[in-house]
């Protein structure tokens, strides 16, 4: 991105100043290297969302910015209904509510060491990965419509996991408001066998071992301390919410006129909050978003089986569960009054700071982990929440490292097999049903997560407090 | 007249596809084998059974993603994937048959799923010689 465009205010925000059908300014928040690796489709994004009705204080991109869909994929946008402000099928995303949970295992990375193989084939058994694969469970029309209102809170139900899990996952694991009937009788079917699956692409169960500890205070109240053994699970909401995305994608980009919503993108597709599409794709939205939270809590129950079948000592308990596509009613303050907004997060992560009422006792004063998932050859990090965030924006952090490859030119550069035997040697045993996966995914591929992460703690949306690193890796 | 091709071309997270032909519904066909060639090679895909799809829209452009998407359902649905397409259009209403089989996950090695296309980089127009392109994004 040319930074001649943009307005330095420090060396980790850049405004763009509003202009032509700009609303708000759009603001970045990154540092200079990285905005001069950002593509110019992610200034033209931030300035084409920044320009849609109701738009609140900006049109902001996170550390790890880069070229999506109508929205830049680290974009965060907050809209207010009561001046016409729009929900935006493509701001929340194709995969809604993707994101990450990790657990803790009360094991000592060590211990997993002599068994690394063995508990990476039983894991690579156990949770159904990759394309085509199917999860063992099958919903009838009534247990769909509950897991859609339900959630992960129908998972426990259902014996997927305990109640204290609950406590640990946004919105304590079951998201308000869902409406199952908005859900398409093509979008069941398409998660009819998909429950409990990991999916593909940068999707993944990684088992990691905590390298160093930056905050030890935050990481204790986390549970986390250096050479732990932690497990983070990345995935979303399965065909359910892929197909939801691409029902109203196209019903808000045929309606918009019907709106008056000039769209400078058909991508940025929306519809008024208070409309009947608006509430219709808000209802659905919601109900993938307990599609997501129920397959990551299936999930953590299979990986659950799995340790008990072979390390029975180990214990695993959430530290948290974010997701990364969502558009979610909060709270902010704006210019010193309380406003209620909606806010999308198009690959971003809520990131609330201590003291926020959302957040689970234990972290009310600390604030809210953010697990922002690296590659399967580098590392990941986990942060926390900060009060500053609120300000600089809407409580929002990075997601991961973004490519700096693009898929084709992956599979040009590296041979599936040869990126597992190199990691292998490294000490990483990866799992996949496919090798060129493997190969798009490499971790080559990727940008350095590190930067992205310390790029995030010295802009002040959240700070570091552990880095992982990954030794068995699960890939879709 | 030139041959009909496909290709993919490079998106920073996704992935784009692209087919040219002699005809609209020529590019159609070529960029559903675009959208296969993500997954698997085409011919790789063994015509095993075939189903028919249809859809209308009220643009090329809109046509295009319907006709990728309902693809895409069908091999999410089916576990199935399609190598051979036969297309017809007329007035913004498509009618095809898809050849394919199911997913045999050890022979054909999937790579990606395909979660849906997209209208980023959507175009269907002629590019001269008498050819047609259609392509967009697909999310993956």
């Amino acid at each position: 991105m040319e930074k001649s465009l943009l307005r330095k205010v420090s060396d980790h925000e850049w405004h763009i100043r509003p202009h032509g059908a700009m609303r708000v300014p759009g603001v970045i928040l990154a540092t200079e290297k990285l905005i001069g690796e950002m593509d110019h489709k992610v200034y033209e994004q931030v300035v084409n969302v920044a320009s849609l009705p109701g738009i609140v204080r900006g049109s902001y991109a996170m550390p790890d910015a880069h070229w999506g869909y109508g929205f830049p994929i680290g974009g965060v946008a907050a809209f207010d209904p009561a001046e016409g402000g729009v929900i935006s099928a493509g701001g929340v995303g194709y995969d809604v509510s993707c994101g990450v949970r990790t657990l803790l295992t009360g094991l000592d990375a060590s211990e997993i060491e002599p068994i690394r193989r063995e508990l990476a084939d039983l894991l690579f058994k156990r949770i159904p990965a990759g394309v085509g694969s199917t999860g063992r469970i099958r919903l009838s029309e009534p247990e769909m419509d509950a897991m859609l209102a339900g959630g992960a809170s129908w998972a426990v139900g259902r014996g997927y996991g305990s109640p204290e899990d609950l406590a640990r996952i946004e919105e304590r694991g079951r998201m308000e408001g869902a409406d199952p009937e908005q859900v398409s009788a093509q979008a069941r079917k398409r998660q009819r066998d998909e429950m409990g699956t990991l999916g593909s692409g940068n999707h993944y169960l990684e088992l990691q071992r905590v390298t160093s500890v930056v905050l030890p205070e935050v990481a204790a109240a986390f549970g986390i301390g250096v050479g732990d053994l932690l497990i983070s699970i990345h995935c979303g909401s399965r065909g359910l919410g892929h197909q939801i995305a691409t029902e109203f994608v196209r019903q808000m980009a045929i309606e918009a006129s019907r709106h008056a919503i000039r769209l400078p993108d058909r991508e940025l597709a929306c519809a008024p909050i208070n409309s009947d599409l608006g509430r219709s794709y808000l209802g659905a939205m919601r109900a993938a978003i307990n599609c997501a939270l129920a397959n990551r809590q299936i999930l953590t129950h299979l990986t659950r089986e799995a340790f008990a079948e072979i390390l029975p000592q180990a214990n695993l308990r959430l530290l948290y569960d974010v997701s990364h596509n969502t558009c979610k009613v909060e709270d902010h303050v704006v210019d010193g009054t309380r406003r209620r907004l909606y806010i999308h997060r198009k690959g971003a992560t809520r990131a609330f700071g201590p003291g926020h009422p959302d957040l689970p006792a234990e972290f009310r004063t600390i604030g809210q982990p953010v697990l922002i998932g690296g590659t399967m050859g580098t590392a990941s990090y986990i942060l926390v929440g900060t009060k500053d965030g609120e300000e600089l924006s809407f409580s929002s952090s990075c997601h991961g490292a973004g490519r700096n490859m693009s898929r084709k030119q992956a599979i040009h550069q590296w041979k599936g097999r040869e990126v597992v035997d190199y990691l292998d040697a490294r000490g990483i045993t990866v799992r996949s049903p496919s090798m060129r996966g493997v190969a798009e995914e490499a971790p080559g591929a990727y940008k350095d997560v590190s930067e992205v992460v310390e790029a995030a703690d010295r802009a002040g949306i959240s700070r570091i407090v552990a880095r992982v690193e990954p030794m068995i890796v699960v890939k879709g | 007249m030139s041959n009909p091709v496909y290709e993919t071309f490079d998106h920073e997270a996704d992935i784009g596809v692209r087919g040219i032909g002699p005809t609209k519904s020529s590019a159609f066909e070529q960029a559903a084998l675009a959208m296969t060639s993500v997954i698997v090679e085409p011919e790789e895909v063994a015509p095993r059974f075939s189903i028919r799809i249809e859809c209308e829209a009220p643009d090329d452009e809109l046509l295009l993603v319907d006709w990728l998407n309902r693809l895409v359902y069908e091999m999410a649905t089916r576990h199935a994937l399609f190598g051979r397409f036969a297309v017809e259009l007329s007035n913004h209403h498509l009618t095809a048959i898809a050849e394919g089989e199911s997913v045999d996950r050890e022979r054909h090695q999937p790579t990606v799923e395909v979660k849906g296309a997209t209208y980023n980089e959507l175009a269907v127009r002629q590019i001269g010689s008498g050819l047609w392109l259609a392509q967009c994004v697909v999310d993956v």
